[in-house]
């Protein structure tokens, strides 16, 4: 990518959420703060009109019809793929296979390639930020095949032990696959270096790009990845929509994964011969409308310019956890201490205040954000929590969203240790009351 | 102040009734909420009768499903196990007496859940004292 001759104005959200027509809707009076971007994002108008002229004016088939709509949904398909092999800096677009989320393409890849290159004690390295998509498969795919999982460990800001990393790449492990940045902590792993020093090792990488690609420049090219997936609807995209990018030698060499009309050239009763990728991993009929909704979503995305997203998002994560710290003292925030290392994903607890409780407070005021364990089990397991709170964002959000979550919280507070007539405030209560009865348990 | 974190929930939540554990309880079942991590540990102890003279529970989670244990084990003591397998979902939301989101009513329902794995595990010698006489 060319780097611009000028430098571009930062990204101004209020111009951008007058694309979202969401935000003109009424909740009791206020327009929603929207702060669970990474679960799923808002979609501007054009993406909704794409969607809609699709269904509208020319709802046919792709591949197949002889006649004026059906050719005019094939195209809108595959300009939509082309949009997104440019969105990744694909040297092809023909790499870019169509999945309905960065699971599918995931599964697509545990199953066609994992299956043929996967065997007994072959070891697959992953790590333990992984989002469960980036991990059941290839649990599975070990159980079938007798292989090793091994993880990196992360250190207590949530970044990643690069010289574990490099012990564990002295296996000589198949695969590398671990998320490029963390769902659940925010961190930015380092990608480039950790796919050059598994490559040294003679692994392939798969780059779950799902917290990435929404939200900063993606260039497969750059990263030098084997693999690379995210979710169209992380993307601005319509649900049902995302896309898996693989090397054309790689895909080529690929069994198909699912397997029915469309994927073939030739059948017979007792044997098939396959279509070119990337049709060879599109059985049936895709997901037309969300794919071409997708094409609209990282056009929009490109206009935008994936650069000022990124730092508008940098500067808004830098703004919430200076906010967080000054406004809300007792909060614990998890994952990177600075910016610097965070994408725009704040993942919090307070004191005696269970994450669904800050969460159906925060929805009184019209403040969405997203408590549980954010589908990574096993990285609450190791930072010993049930469950917690997080803040994510998109090019939408801006200083206001945050400072509703700041002055909610504060309320949320006043909630739960308002004096009361029996009872001690704060959950310091609950806490004694669990640390006497670990000790019970152990006599 | 907030209908669903009234006073008396809230009380519940910061000091709940019948917290702990049993020595020797005749039933234990731990019930969880595998979508947001809460957890619910019940122990009860019955008279030879069939009859649950102790309760107890331990847990960690959100104030609904920690108040919704306390408020249940209250009623627990003094029922026989028929007794106890005929509380439904309503009962349980009557006595939080709180408007429960469809989103919050695992919350509200776990403490409930985790009594009936409890029940099932009674051994069946004490749920039906009459088939030893």
């Amino acid at each position: 990518m060319t780097a611009p001759a000028v430098e571009a104005p930062p990204l101004d959200p209020r111009a951008i959420r007058a694309d979202f027509p969401i935000f003109e809707r009424d909740f009791n009076g206020r327009r929603l703060a929207y702060l669970d971007s990474a679960s799923t994002s808002l979609k501007p108008r054009p993406v909704i009109e794409a969607v809609t002229d699709y269904n509208v004016r020319y709802s046919a088939n792709v591949h197949r019809g002889i006649y004026a709509i059906g050719e005019e949904a094939t195209a809108a398909y595959e300009e939509a793929r082309v949009r997104i092999g440019r969105f990744l800096n694909a040297p092809d677009a023909h790499e870019v296979v169509m999945v309905r989320n960065a699971t599918e393409a995931i599964n697509l890849v545990a199953y066609s390639w994992g299956r043929r290159n996967i065997g007994r004690a072959d070891t697959i390295v992953l790590t333990e930020l992984e989002h469960h998509a980036n991990l059941v498969p290839w649990q599975l795919l070990g159980q079938e095949k007798d292989a090793d999982l091994e993880f990196v460990p992360f250190d207590d800001q949530g970044r990643l032990r690069l010289d574990s990393y490099e012990v564990l790449l002295r296996t000589n492990p198949k695969l590398v696959a671990f998320t490029h940045v963390s769902n659940g902590l925010g961190t930015i792993n380092p990608a480039r270096e950790m796919v050059r020093m598994a490559h040294e090792a003679g692994a392939l990488v798969l780059l779950d790009g799902a917290q990435a690609a929404p939200h900063g420049p993606v260039d497969v090219r750059e990263l030098d990845c084997d693999f690379y997936v995210f979710s169209g609807h992380k993307t601005l995209g319509p649900t049902g929509s995302g896309a898996l990018w693989a090397r054309r030698e790689i895909l080529d060499a690929m069994p198909p994964f699912m397997a029915g009309g469309e994927m073939i050239r030739e059948v017979h009763l007792r044997r098939s011969e396959f279509n070119d990728v990337p049709w060879k991993f599109e059985a049936g009929t895709p997901d037309i409308a969300a794919a071409i909704g997708l094409g609209a979503a990282v056009e929009y995305l490109a206009a935008v310019g994936m650069d000022r997203v990124r730092d508008h998002e940098h500067a808004l994560t830098t703004y919430a956890l200076d906010s967080l710290r000054g406004e809300v003292p007792e909060i614990t925030i998890h994952g990177p201490e600075t910016a610097a290392e965070r994408a725009g994903i704040v993942t919090f607890n307070l004191p005696g205040i269970h994450p669904h409780d800050v969460a159906t407070l925060l929805d009184r005021e019209a403040v969405a954000i997203r408590a549980g364990h954010h589908c990574t089990m096993p990285l609450h397991e190791r930072l010993d929590l049930a469950a917690t709170a997080r803040a994510s964002f998109n090019v939408y959000s801006d200083r206001e969203d945050v400072d509703r979550l700041c002055s909610g919280l504060r309320r949320v507070q006043q909630v739960f240790d308002r004096p009361m007539h029996g009872s001690q405030p704060a959950l310091a209560e609950q806490e004694r009351r669990e640390g006497e009865l670990i000790a019970q348990t152990r006599n | 102040m907030d209908d669903l974190y009234r006073d008396e929930i809230l009380e519940h939540y910061r000091r709940p009734h019948n917290f702990g554990t049993l020595p020797e309880p005749d039933a234990v079942f731990e019930g969880a909420n595998p979508l947001c991590g809460d957890r619910i540990t019940m122990m009860l102890g019955l008279s030879a009768a069939g009859v649950v003279e102790q309760v107890a529970f331990t847990g960690r989670g959100c104030a609904i499903s920690q108040a919704s244990a306390s408020l249940l084990t209250d009623q627990v003591r003094g029922k026989t196990v028929a007794q106890l397998g005929e509380i439904g979902q309503e009962q349980v939301l009557d006595e939080l007496g709180i408007e429960i989101s469809p989103a919050r009513l695992k919350c509200a329902l776990l403490s409930l859940e985790t009594l009936q794995g409890a029940l099932e595990r009674v051994p069946s010698a004490v749920q039906s004292p009459e088939a030893l006489a």
